[in-house]
C-alpha cells in the first residue's frame, strides 16, 4: 500500500525540504557525521535507526532546535538558516513529539491558537478561533473532534490529531512526527494510519520516525537509515523487506546475537526449597555456577518478586534459601551484598544509578557503601574493571548521565562485579539499550557465568530470554508454572506464562 | 586508579570570584599590601569557613541545616556563663560545647530520619526552640565571661617561622577544611555525595542511608560548636553573635556552586565561597558601602549562585531579551 505515491512516476515529486551534509557534535563528540534527507511534497518518509544513531538530533536540526555544525538546510530551494524553533515554523516544519505540547485546562481552539489568538476590537475573537480550527479539523476529516472541547477530556489519540492541528494552523508543510504510537492503544494506531494517509494526500511531506518495522512498512514510501550518525541509505520501501532494514541499522546480521552457551553448570550456588511470601508460593529451584537462568513470565506474574525477596527487599516468608549449601536469611539489601548477592535493578536510573556522580563514583558505590575497611579502599583494580565491561566514556570522572544507556548499564554491571558476586540477579538487563551494547552486554553475562557467577535473569524480551539462558524458569500468577530448556521455542514459553498449558517440570 | 588532583565541578567559577575580590581589595585598601591583611580576612572569615563546612555537609546529602546560627549563640551564652572568667573551666567547658554541638546534630539527624520530617522543618523547629532557651537561661543579656585562655583560640596567635603571627583561628580552619577534603575523597565521603544523588541507589548498593545523613547532622553541629568556640574568642559575647549565620553559611555554600538538593559540589568550592562572601563584606565596607546592605547583598548573590547554578553559562542567553521561544509548535 502507499508505496508508490509520489516516489517515482511521470511527474517529478516537489522537493520540500532537502538537507545536505548535516554535521554536529556535542561536546566534541560527533552525533551526525553528514547526514542528507531529501522529503518530497505529499510522501510519507520513515528515518529509521538505532538509539542513539541520531534520529532525535536530526529532528531537532530539522526544528532549529539545534544549529547543525556545517551543512545545508534547503528549504524550497532556498537555502535557510534556523536560529530558533521559531524560524523553523515560519519555513513551514513542525515536529510532532512524543510529549504533547497542549494546555490540558484548555479548549481545542484555544491550544490551536496559542500565541497567535485572532484578536477584534482589543479581545481574543473567540469565534473566528472555532472556525478555522473547524474548518482545519473538518479538512482533514476529523470531525468528531469539538472545537470548544477542553483537551484533557480528549483521549491520547485525538490530542495527537489536536497537536497535528495546531502545526497545520501555523501553515506547515513538513511534519517530522517522533514515535508517534508510542502513547496510543492498538485500535487508535490504526485511526492514526488514516490520518497520516489523508495528511499524505493533502500534500503535506511527512517524516515519520519509528522503531516499529511494521508501521514503517504500512505507512512509508522511502525509508532513510541512519547508523551511529551518519547516512546509510535511502531507498524506495517497496524494494526491501524487514530484515534488510534491520541489517542496515545494526550493519550486521542478528544471528551472532547471543553467544554460545560454552559453560558447564558447576556446584549449585542458590538454592530455594519451597520459598514463598505475599506474592509468589511454593518455590523451589536451583541456579548452579556458571548458569544463566532464565525468569520468564508476564507482568505481575512473580519474576520481580522473586528478586527482590531474594535480595530481602521484600523476604520470603516460608521455605528457605540456601547459598553454597548453607540455609542463609537475607533480611535487606546490604545482607545480600555482603552474602554475595548482586542485583542490577529493572529501573537504572531510578535504583542503579547516581546519576550526577562520575562513572568511578558509581562503580565503587557498592563496595564503598557494603563493605568496610581494606576492601572498600582497594581502588586499584578500577580501570581493569572498566575495561572488563568495556564501557565507553571519556574518563572515570564523566558523569554517568552523559552515558549512553548501554554504557549506563555496563556501568551497573561494573558496580556489582566490584564486589564480585557469586549470584547475580539481572532484572530487564538490555532495557532501553540499542542493539550494538545488547551484544556486549550479552557476552559479558555469558563470561561472568563462564567465571563461575550464577545469573539469574528476568526479561520481558523472549527472544533475549531464549536466546540467552541455559535454563527458563517460567512464571504464571505467582508459582512456577514449568522449566523448559534453553533454546526453547516462544509458544511454548507464552503457553505456561499464560496458563494454558500444564507445567512440564516442576 | 589514582585520581590525580582536579577541580571538582563547579570550584572554577567561585575561585575566579575570590580571586578578583582578592586583588579587588589589594586596591581598596592599604591593609592588603602586605600578607598581613589578608591573614586578618582569614582569620576573620574562620568561623564562617567552618561553619560553611558544616552546612556543606548536610547540603550536599540532601538536607538544610537551619539550626547553627542559633546553635553558635546559645554556645557562646552558655559558655561564657560556665566559665566564668577562670581559666580553670576553659578545657571541660569546651569539651561541653564540642558534646552539645554533636548531640543537636543527632537530634536534627534522628528526627529527619527516623520521623521522616523534612531536615528544613526539623532545623527550623531547632532554631527557635534554641533561640527560646537562650532567652529564658539568660534573660536577654548574658551573664559571666569568658576566661583569656578560652578566648585565646578566637582572637590569639602563634608564632611561626617565616610567616611570623599565625593567627589559632586560622589554624583551625586549615586543619577543618583539610579534613573535611579527605572526608570527602573517603569512600564514605563519596557515598555521602551519591545519598545526596539518588539515595535508593545507595540503599539497594547495601548501603545505610540513614547513618550517612545522621553522619552530616552530627558534623554540622560540631563544626558549628567550633565556629561558636572561634567566635566568642573573636567577637566577644552576646545574646546576638550567632544571628543569622545560618543563611550566612548557607549562601556561601550555594556560591561555592554546590546544588541545592545535594548530590553535587565540592568541600573546597564552600569553603572558598564562605572566603568570598567575607572578603566582598570587607570590600564594601573599605568602600564605604553601609554595613546595612549586607543581608541585601547576600540576598542577591543566593538567588543570583542558584540561577547560575540552574543555567550554567547559559544563564546570559536566557536573560537575553529575545530568547528563543522553547521548542513547540
Amino acid at each position: 500500500m502507499a508505496v508508490t505515491h509520489g516516489t517515482s512516476g511521470a511527474d517529478d515529486p516537489v522537493a520540500v525540504v532537502r538537507l545536505e551534509g548535516i554535521e554536529k557534535s556535542f561536546f566534541g563528540v560527533p552525533v551526525l557525521r553528514g547526514v542528507d534527507l531529501l522529503l518530497h511534497a505529499g510522501e510519507v518518509h520513515a528515518l529509521v535507526g538505532e538509539n542513539g544513531a541520531g534520529k532525535s538530533t536530526l529532528l531537532k536540526v530539522l526544528a532549529g532546535v539545534h544549529r547543525p555544525d556545517s551543512g545545508r538546510i534547503v528549504v524550497r530551494d532556498e537555502e535557510v538558516s534556523f536560529t530558533a524553533p521559531r524560524d523553523a515554523q515560519a519555513a513551514g516544519i513542525a515536529i510532532i513529539h512524543q510529549e504533547f505540547t497542549l494546555l490540558e485546562h484548555r479548549t481545542v481552539a484555544e491550544n490551536v491558537f496559542l500565541g497567535r489568538e485572532p484578536v477584534r476590537r482589543g479581545q481574543v475573537d473567540r469565534r473566528a478561533m472555532e472556525t478555522q480550527t473547524r474548518q482545519l479539523l473538518d479538512w482533514l476529516g476529523e470531525d468528531g473532534i469539538e472545537p470548544g472541547t477542553e483537551v484533557a477530556r480528549l483521549s491520547v489519540a485525538r490530542k495527537q490529531v489536536v497537536e497535528i492541528v495546531k502545526a497545520l494552523s501555523a501553515d506547515a508543510k513538513v511534519l517530522a512526527m517522533d514515535e508517534p504510537t508510542a502513547a496510543l492503544a492498538d485500535n487508535e494506531v490504526e485511526l492514526l494510519y488514516g490520518l497520516v494517509r489523508r495528511l499524505r494526500d493533502r500534500g503535506i511531506a511527512i517524516l515519520y520516525v519509528s522503531h516499529r518495522m511494521r508501521e514503517v512498512f504500512d505507512l512509508s514510501s522511502r525509508i532513510t537509515v541512519l547508523k551511529d550518525g551518519a547516512f546509510v541509505t535511502c531507498v524506495p520501501t517497496a524494494d526491501l523487506d524487514t530484515d534488510q532494514v534491520v541489517r542496515h541499522m545494526v550493519g550486521r546480521p542478528l544471528e551472532a546475537l547471543y553467544p554460545e552457551r560454552t559453560s558447564v553448570p558447576g556446584a549449585v550456588r542458590i538454592a530455594l526449597r519451597g520459598a514463598g511470601n505475599e506474592r509468589v508460593r511454593n518455590l523451589t529451584f536451583d541456579v548452579r555456577a556458571g548458569e544463566i537462568v532464565g525468569l520468564a513470565g508476564l507482568q505481575g506474574s512473580g519474576r520481580s518478586a522473586i528478586a527482590r525477596a531474594i535480595w530481602g527487599v521484600e523476604p520470603f516468608t516460608t521455605g528457605t534459601v540456601e547459598l553454597d549449601g548453607v540455609p542463609t536469611r537475607v533480611t535487606g539489601p546490604r545482607t545480600a551484598v555482603r552474602k554475595g548477592i548482586g542485583y542490577v535493578t529493572e529501573d537504572r536510573k531510578g535504583e542503579g544509578l547516581a546519576l550526577r556522580q562520575s562513572v568511578r563514583d558509581n562503580t565503587l558505590l557498592v563496595r564503598r557503601a557494603a563493605c568496610r575497611g581494606a576492601a572498600a579502599r582497594q581502588a586499584a583494580d578500577l580501570t581493569r574493571l572498566l575495561g572488563a565491561v568495556g564501557v565507553v566514556a571519556r574518563g572515570p570522572h564523566q558523569e554517568v548521565r552523559y552515558l549512553s544507556g548501554g554504557n549506563q548499564q555496563k556501568v551497573v554491571l561494573g558496580k556489582w562485579l566490584a564486589v564480585r558476586p557469586r549470584v547475580l540477579i539481572v532484572d530487564e538487563p538490555t532495557r532501553g539499550v540499542d542493539v550494538g551494547a545488547k551484544q556486549t552486554l550479552y557476552r559479558l553475562l555469558r563470561d561472568l557465568a563462564d567465571d563461575g557467577m550464577a545469573i539469574l535473569m528476568i526479561s520481558s524480551e523472549l527472544p533475549e530470554l531464549i536466546g540467552m539462558s541455559d535454563r527458563i524458569l517460567v512464571m504464571h500468577e505467582g508459582a512456577l508454572a514449568g522449566v523448559l530448556p534453553g533454546g526453547a521455542d516462544e509458544e511454548a514459553v507464552m503457553g505456561l506464562a499464560t496458563g494454558h498449558q500444564p507445567g512440564a517440570v516442576a | 586508579m589514582r585520581a590525580r588532583p582536579r577541580l571538582a565541578d563547579g570550584t572554577g567559577p567561585v575561585l575566579v570570584v575570590l580571586l578578583i575580590l582578592l586583588v579587588g581589595l589589594a586596591f581598596a585598601g592599604p591593609a592588603y599590601a602586605e600578607p598581613g591583611g589578608y591573614l586578618a580576612l582569614l582569620k576573620r572569615a574562620a568561623p564562617l569557613v567552618v561553619l560553611a563546612v558544616g552546612q556543606y555537609f548536610v547540603i550536599v546529602s540532601g538536607g538544610f541545616d537551619l539550626s547553627v546560627g542559633s546553635l553558635v549563640t546559645a554556645e557562646v551564652v552558655v559558655a561564657a556563663r560556665l566559665v566564668n572568667g577562670d581559666d580553670a573551666n576553659t578545657g571541660w567547658v569546651i569539651a561541653l560545647l564540642l558534646g552539645c554541638g554533636i548531640l543537636v546534630g543527632l537530634v536534627n539527624g534522628l528526627i529527619t530520619t527516623k520521623l521522616l520530617v523534612p531536615s528544613f522543618i526539623v532545623t527550623l523547629g531547632m532554631l527557635l526552640v534554641l533561640d527560646g532557651a537562650v532567652f529564658l537561661w539568660s534573660g536577654g543579656a548574658p551573664r559571666g565571661a569568658l576566661s583569656p585562655s578560652f578566648r585565646l583560640i578566637g582572637r590569639g596567635s602563634v608564632d611561626v617561622p617565616v610567616l611570623g603571627q599565625l593567627p589559632w583561628s586560622v589554624i583551625v580552619l586549615l586543619v577543618v577544611v583539610a579534613a573535611a577534603v579527605w572526608f570527602m575523597r573517603s569512600g564514605t565521603g563519596r557515598t555521602l555525595l551519591a545519598v545526596g544523588d539518588n539515595e535508593n541507589v545507595v540503599r539497594l548498593a547495601g548501603g545505610r542511608v540513614d547513618r550517612l545523613r545522621l553522619l552530616a547532622f552530627v558534623l554540622s553541629g560540631l563544626l558549628a560548636s567550633v565556629a561558636a568556640i572561634l567566635l566568642a574568642g573573636f567577637a566577644g559575647v552576646s545574646a546576638q553573635v550567632g544571628e543569622g549565620l545560618e543563611f550566612r553559611a548557607i549562601t556561601a555554600v550555594v556560591l561555592g556552586g554546590v546544588l541545592l538538593g545535594g548530590g553535587r559540589g565540592s568541600v573546597v568550592a564552600a569553603a572558598a565561597g564562605a572566603l568570598s562572601l567575607e572578603a566582598l563584606f570587607s570590600l564594601l565596607n573599605l568602600l564605604g558601602v553601609s554595613g546595612a546592605l549586607e543581608s541585601a547583598v547576600q540576598g542577591v548573590i543566593i538567588i543570583a549562585a542558584v540561577a547560575y547554578a540552574a543555567h550554567g553559562a547559559g544563564l546570559w542567553r536566557v536573560l537575553r531579551p529575545h530568547r528563543p521561544v522553547p521548542d513547540t509548535a
